[in-house]
C-alpha cells in the first residue's frame, strides 16, 4: 500500500517551493522503492510553515515543514513515512496551537481534503447545507440566514439576508448570483485560499443563494493575479457539473443553477460591487451611482445578489447546522466567525478563523508572534489599502464591525498587515493617495482629482514645505474625499492617511502628539 | 518563456469567435487576444467593435482602462514585483530598488535589450510570506536579494 502524503498546491505553498517538493518526493520514493501517493491539498493556513507536508500514518496525519526539495532525502532517511522524528517535524497539525485556538467553520475542510475531489468534499460534510436548503425552500433559507446574523464579509457588513430578500422579492425574468472574488486588498488572501483549498464550498454557497432568490446563473469574478484559484475553481465547477450539482435539476430537485468563473484585468476598483458588474458586462470598471441597487438592477440590469466569497462560503454551514448555531459565535452585532488574515512583517503569518471579539493585540502579538524582523510593532493596517493604521496603544480593540468603526477604523475583509518601528507612515500615507490616484475609476471628482492633489500635498509635506499649512489642507481634502466620493475607494482612502497623521504626526514633520487615546 | 503568435486577421477573428456565446464576452475576448498575440493590437479594436455592435471608442475605452492589457508587446520575460502594503512592510521597497538598479530600468519599463519587462503588481495574495514576485506567471514568495538575483539572472538568460 502506498503511503499517502499531502503536499499543498495552495499558491502560497507553490510560491515557497511546494511543486519542487512534490517532485522530489516522487523521485526519491522511486529510488528508494518506498511507494507513496501524493495528494495536492489546500493550505491549513499556517503559512510560515509552507510548504507543510503531511504524511498519513497509523497515528493520523503528521506534518513536517517548512520543507524544501533538498530536505526530502533526509526526511525519507529519517523515516518520515511512519511519522518519525526530524528537525522539521511539527506533529499533528490540528494540535498545533495556531490551529487548536481557532474556530473553523468556513475553513473547516481547507487543507484537509483534496480540493478537486467531489467525493472528499461529500465525505467531509459537503452539500449537507444544500440538502437541508432543498427541504426548507427559498423563504426558509432566507429565514435561516437571517437568524445567523451573517453580514457581508467583503467589508461593508451589510446583512446578507436583507440583500437576498430584496432580490427574492424583485421581479425579473433572469436573476444572477455574483460572487465578488476580486480580492485586491493587500494583506488579504482568504478568498484565494478557500477557492484553492475548498472550491466546492463556494459552489455550494452560490447554489443555495440561487435557490433562495430564484437565480439560475452565477458568476465568480476573480483576479488575473490569482491563476491558481481560477484553475481550482474551474476544475471544481466542471466536477460539480459532472456530478449533477450544477446545471438543470440540481441533485434531482426542481431547481437549476449553473455558474462561470470570470477574470478581471488588474483593476483594483473592480472589487467595488458596481464597478465589478460593469466589468463583467464587458465595460470599463466604472462605479455606478446607487440607487438603483444591484439587488434591483444589477448585472445586465437584472436583479442580482452580489456577495463576497467569505459571505457565500459561510452559507453552507449556516444551512447545515442552523442559523442559531452560527449566531452563537461572535459579539454584539458581529455574529459568527471571521477568517482573519495575518500578514506583512509578522513572524507567524497565516489564516486565523475565529469568532468576532478577539482583540487586535492578541492577533498581532500572541498569535502572529510580533514582527518577523524582531523589531517592536509600530502599527497594523487593518482592512486593506483603505483601512486605518491602528497604533499599538489601540491594540485592545476587539475585532468587531462597530468597535472598529467607533475608532475611525474598519475591519474590511479581515486582513491585518503588521509594520515594525522602522516604517515611515508619512510614506505609507503618500502611497495610499498614490494608489487611489492610479486606481480611481475617474467617475467622481473627489476621488479622481482629490487623490492626485493628495499625492502632491504629501510630497510637499515629506519635503518639509509649509508643513502646518499643508497638513491642514490635507485634512480638509480628506474630509472632502470621505464625504463626497461615490464609492469606498475615494471615500476610504482618507482612513489610512488620517490615521497615520493622527497617530504618528512626527512622521509628517509635525510635533508628536500626546496620546489622547490613553486618557479615554 | 511565453510564446506568442504573429498577428493575423484571420487568427484574431477565430480567437474572438470562441467567446461569442458568452454573456458580456468582451473581457474574455481581450484576455484571449492578449494570450495569443502577447498584446492587444489596435487592429483588433474595430473587429471587436463590429462583433459586439459597439463603437470603436467603447472598445478602446475598455482596453485602456485595465492595467493588464498591453498596447505594445512586453519584453521576452516579464518580472512583476509586488509593491502593495504587506510586501512594503516586509522590505519590498529595497528589493524594487535593487531590481531597478540591476536591470537598469524603472518599474514599468523594459530593458534596452528587450529581454526583461519589470512591472509593479498590486498583491499576489501571498502576503503572509512577503515579499513576493511573479516571473512569467510563476510565483515566488519569501523574496530576498539572493532569490531576486536568481530570478533576474533567469530572466536575462
Amino acid at each position: 500500500m502506498p503511503i499517502r502524503i499531502y503536499v499543498p498546491k495552495d499558491a502560497c505553498a507553490i510560491a515557497c517551493g511546494a511543486d519542487e517538493v512534490a517532485e522530489a518526493i516522487a523521485a526519491v520514493s522511486l529510488v528508494r522503492n518506498e511507494p507513496v501517493e501524493i495528494v495536492r491539498n489546500g493550505s491549513r493556513g499556517m503559512l510560515w510553515l509552507e510548504p507543510m507536508i503531511e504524511v498519513v500514518t497509523t497515528d493520523g496525519r503528521i506534518a513536517y515543514g517548512p520543507v524544501e526539495a533538498g530536505d526530502v532525502e533526509g526526511l525519507f532517511a529519517a523515516g518520515f513515512l511512519t511519522g518519525a522524528d526530524h528537525a522539521l517535524r511539527i506533529g499533528k497539525p490540528e494540535e498545533h496551537p495556531f490551529l487548536a485556538k481557532q474556530t473553523r467553520l468556513t475553513f473547516a475542510r481547507c487543507g484537509i481534503i483534496d480540493p478537486a475531489s467531489y467525493e472528499d468534499y461529500r465525505a467531509h460534510g459537503g452539500y449537507r447545507g444544500l440538502e437541508r436548503a432543498l427541504t426548507l425552500g427559498p423563504a426558509g433559507i432566507i429565514e435561516e440566514v437571517k437568524t445567523s446574523g451573517l453580514r457581508g464579509r467583503g467589508g461593508a457588513g451589510f446583512p446578507t439576508a436583507i440583500k437576498w430578500k430584496t432580490v427574492a422579492d424583485a421581479k425579473g425574468d433572469q436573476k444572477y448570483i455574483v460572487c465578488n472574488a476580486d480580492e485586491g486588498d493587500s494583506g488579504t488572501f482568504a478568498d484565494r485560499m478557500i477557492m484553492e483549498g475548498d472550491p466546492f464550498e463556494l459552489i455550494e454557497g452560490m447554489t443555495i443563494a440561487g435557490i433562495a432568490v430564484g437565480a439560475t446563473k452565477g458568476y465568480v469574478y476573480t483576479r488575473s493575479e490569482y491563476p491558481h484559484a481560477i484553475w481550482a475553481m474551474e476544475k471544481a465547477v466542471e466536477v460539480a457539473r459532472a456530478n449533477g450539482m450544477l446545471g438543470a435539476n440540481i441533485a434531482g430537485s426542481p431547481y437549476s443553477f449553473d455558474m462561470e468563473v470570470r477574470m478581471g484585468a488588474g483593476a483594483y476598483v473592480c472589487g467595488e460591487e458596481t464597478a465589478l458588474l460593469d466589468s463583467l458586462e464587458g465595460k470599463r470598471g466604472t462605479v455606478r451611482a446607487k440607487p438603483p441597487l444591484p439587488a434591483h438592477k444589477g448585472l445586465f440590469q437584472k436583479p442580482t445578489v452580489i456577495n463576497n466569497v467569505l459571505s457565500l462560503t459561510a452559507v453552507p454551514h449556516i444551512l447545515a447546522d442552523g442559523g442559531q448555531f452560527y449566531a452563537d459565535f461572535g459579539m454584539g452585532r458581529s455574529r459568527g466567525t471571521m477568517p482573519i488574515q495575518i500578514a506583512g512583517n509578522v513572524k507567524f503569518g497565516g489564516l486565523f478563523e475565529t469568532a468576532f471579539g478577539i482583540t487586535l493585540g492578541e492577533l498581532v502579538n500572541d498569535i502572529g508572534g510580533g514582527t518577523a524582523t524582531g523589531k517592536p510593532v509600530k502599527a497594523a493596517q487593518v482592512g486593506g489599502p483603505l483601512g486605518a493604521y491602528v497604533p499599538t496603544w489601540q491594540f485592545d480593540l476587539p475585532f468587531d464591525y462597530e468597535s472598529f468603526a467607533a475608532k475611525d477604523a474598519l475591519i474590511g475583509h479581515g486582513g491585518i498587515v503588521v509594520f515594525d518601528e522602522s516604517s515611515d507612515l508619512a510614506k505609507m500615507a503618500r502611497f495610499a493617495m498614490e494608489f487611489c490616484s492610479v486606481e480611481s475609476c475617474g467617475k467622481c471628482t473627489p476621488c479622481r482629482i482629490g487623490s492626485t492633489r493628495g499625492v502632491e500635498l504629501m510630497d510637499k509635506i515629506i519635503a518639509g514645505e509649509r508643513v502646518t499649512a499643508n497638513l491642514a489642507t490635507l485634512t480638509d481634502l480628506c474630509q472632502t474625499m470621505k464625504l463626497g466620493s461615490l464609492c469606498a475607494l475615494g471615500g476610504f482612502t482618507p482612513y489610512p492617511v488620517l490615521s497615520a497623521l493622527n497617530h504618528f504626526p512626527e512622521d509628517f514633520g509635525a510635533p508628536p502628539r500626546v496620546v489622547l487615546e490613553a486618557a479615554e | 518563456m511565453p510564446h506568442y503568435e504573429p498577428w493575423s486577421d484571420e487568427r484574431a477573428r477565430a480567437v474572438i469567435d470562441e467567446f461569442t456565446h458568452l454573456e458580456g464576452p468582451l473581457m474574455p475576448m481581450l484576455h484571449a487576444v492578449q494570450e495569443t498575440f502577447g498584446h492587444v493590437p489596435d487592429a483588433v479594436v474595430p473587429m471587436l467593435a463590429e462583433k459586439l455592435n459597439v463603437s470603436r471608442a467603447e472598445v478602446h475605452g475598455v482596453v485602456t482602462f485595465y492595467h493588464d492589457f498591453r498596447h505594445e508587446p512586453a519584453g521576452r520575460h516579464v518580472l512583476k514585483l509586488c509593491r502593495a502594503e504587506a510586501c512594503q512592510a516586509a522590505g519590498g521597497d529595497a528589493l524594487a530598488e535593487h531590481a531597478e538598479h540591476k536591470l537598469g530600468c524603472k518599474l514599468g519599463e523594459t530593458t534596452a535589450d528587450g529581454r526583461v519587462t519589470v512591472e509593479p503588481i498590486y498583491c499576489l495574495g501571498l502576503c503572509a510570506t512577503a515579499p513576493s514576485a511573479m516571473l512569467d506567471g510563476r510565483i515566488v514568495a519569501r523574496l530576498n536579494e539572493r532569490r531576486l538575483d536568481a530570478l533576474i539572472a533567469e530572466a536575462q538568460s
